[in-house]
């Protein structure tokens, strides 16, 4: 991943957040996004991430990080104790997708969502091709991806429909970060949706 | 090879009551422990380390004359160790009840002049605490830069935070619960049967009978060793692999987990009080902050100031790392700085005793972070 897009990313989320409210980041890397939170926004921050890599940056940079597997819901945190649940670019790594959308806006009262959007105009060029896509929002190679699934702004939005979540603002973005106003299922390479009940 | 080299304990005399949560008052008591580092001016940079069940104050280093004598916990303390005496000052203590200096049961009764034995009250982590914070008052320490401790010494840690939390700015709490298990207290209670019956146990006067309850103390270990380890580590270091000359169809040591277990069982006998081994597991049966709060642990830690890391192992099924996500989310409710760290190893609750990398990159760089 490329900073200029992360951080397009993050200044979205951040500007979401309000001063002393309560985040939670799932898979939350090296604590980045969280770090920020607490430092510009104030926020109160506790991340949730799998990898040792991860875990420990994270703790070099003082973040609340919470060693443990969204796979396996968010068993022990309570009901609605988090004003943002943030799941960025992770989606489309995990297995069980409507629990852990679900398991977000139990915790939450805002699940943060950003995701790749496969119907991106380079991806259907690279299919078009004959190939599966490699580009800056998805950046791996079809034999060493960690994605699972890959969906659209479309397809995201129908199952956000059959789950009853509801769409309270959708930004997208392309390659440069910058934001896609018109054709977003085409011209967007990154969604970023905030869901609620 | 040592990090901290030669070291030698010392011994603070405590002439003030101490009152016992179980009640009644120690008239007096002696507390020995050992420091490495230096403690600087400022008097922040001081961490204390709490010992599990059989432990002591001897943590790192080797004592005069026996260079194998090495620290329960040398592997983590030294020069740019995770716990850095470079930048630490570094305390261990033997707490009360136990065996290797501090006031216990084997120590003179003043009331009597005879030892203490079954008459030494039973103490608690409560108590140790309190005792700690004498030994900290004694050395100048208004405030740790951090407890740490691994399972019963875990418990101290959290325990710290909320008998003194302006006293302790983090809590490393290591492959520990909240509270015992039923199961766990079973088999607390098992150790303690077989040395409550041993015939030379004496009803916890066998000192004046010049006699040792051995057998007991030796099948407690064994029951106590197997839960420390993994069913995995057992297969992969033992097997079923039978011992030379085995085949018999009878009672000798015919397996090597066996021989290994019997030995540990020996070597464990051969130096630990009966007396002080029903205590520690009693001390670890009682513990339980959230009994005072509805069993709301949450609310029982509401009172902590302390930042807290807490540590897990994935095969530790004695502190399973559920017990662990506990208190992280006891935490979490109330909005307490926390970091988790569930590390995959194969050892076991030993785990927290051995040199696995990333559990000490963990603490290392936990405490890296710390101010001083």
């Amino acid at each position: 991943m490329t900073q200029p897009l992360e951080r397009a990313d993050f200044d979205l989320i951040a500007g979401w957040v309000q001063p002393g409210e309560r985040v939670l980041d799932l898979g939350c890397g090296d604590g980045s996004l969280l770090k920020r939170l607490i430092e510009e926004r104030g926020a109160k921050g506790y991340g949730v991430e799998l990898e040792e890599a991860g875990v420990l940056a994270a703790i070099a940079k003082d973040i609340n990080v919470i060693q443990g597997n969204l796979e396996q819901g968010l068993a022990g945190f309570d009901d609605q104790t988090f004003n943002h649940v943030v799941l960025s670019r992770t989606l489309q790594t995990v297995r069980h997708t409507e629990r852990i959308l679900a398991e977000m806006l139990r915790v939450g009262r805002e699940a943060v969502v950003s995701f790749p959007n496969f119907a991106y105009w380079k991806n259907r060029l690279a299919v078009m091709g004959g190939r599966m896509p490699v580009s800056e929002d998805l950046p791996y190679e079809w034999f060493d991806t960690p994605n699972l699934r890959f969906f659209t702004l479309l397809d995201f939005e129908s199952l956000c429909a059959k789950m009853k979540l509801v769409i309270r603002e959708r930004q997208v973005l392309d390659e440069a970060g910058r934001l896609v106003t018109e054709e977003p299922n085409f011209l967007g390479s990154l969604a970023v949706y905030r869901l609620g009940r | 090879m040592s990090g901290v080299g030669l070291v030698s304990a010392q011994i603070a005399h405590f002439t003030q009551p101490l009152a016992l949560k179980g009640g009644g008052l120690l008239p007096a008591f002696d507390l020995v422990y050992e420091t490495y580092g230096t403690l600087n001016a400022a008097k922040s940079n001081a961490i204390l380390v709490c010992h599990a069940l059989s432990g002591h104050h001897h943590v790192a280093g080797h004592t005069e004359g026996n260079p194998a004598n090495i620290g329960w916990w040398d592997n983590i303390v030294g020069p740019g160790r995770p716990l850095d005496t470079e930048r630490f000052f570094i305390v261990g203590v033997n707490n009360l009840g136990g065996c290797h200096g501090s006031t216990g049961p084997a120590s003179t009764n003043p009331a009597t002049g005879k030892p203490w034995g079954a008459d030494f009250p039973v103490v608690t982590v409560e108590d140790w605490v309190d005792a700690q914070a004498r030994l900290a008052d004694h050395l100048g320490i208004g405030a740790w830069a951090a407890v740490m401790g691994g399972s019963l010494g875990g418990m101290q840690a959290l325990q710290w935070t909320l008998s003194f939390p302006d006293r302790v700015r983090h809590a490393l709490v290591i492959a520990a619960a909240p509270k015992l298990s039923a199961e766990n207290i079973a088999f607390n209670d098992v150790a303690r049967q077989a040395i409550l019956t041993d015939p030379d146990f004496h009803g916890g006067h066998f000192y004046e009978h010049g006699v040792r309850p051995v057998r007991g103390l030796r099948l407690a270990r064994m029951l106590g060793h197997i839960t420390y380890l993994s069913d995995d580590q057992m297969a992969e270091k033992f097997g079923r692999r039978l011992r030379t000359g085995a085949g018999s169809y009878g009672f000798d040591v015919e397996f090597e987990i066996e021989s290994y277990l019997r030995y540990q069982g020996d070597k464990f006998a051969g130096v630990f009080d009966a007396n002080t081994y029903l205590r520690m597991t009693k001390a670890l049966d009682y513990f339980d902050p959230a009994q005072d709060f509805d069993d709301d642990l949450a609310r029982a830690l509401a009172r902590a100031r302390a930042k807290f890391l807490v540590v897990a192992f994935s095969t530790d099924w004695r502190f399973s790392p559920e017990r662990s996500r506990e208190i992280v989310h006891a935490l979490v409710h109330n909005g307490q700085a926390v970091a988790y760290a569930e590390i995959d190893s194969a050892h076991g609750h030993d785990s927290f005793l051995m040199d696995e990398p990333h559990y000490h990159a963990v603490v290392d760089t936990y405490l890296k972070r710390v101010k001083l």
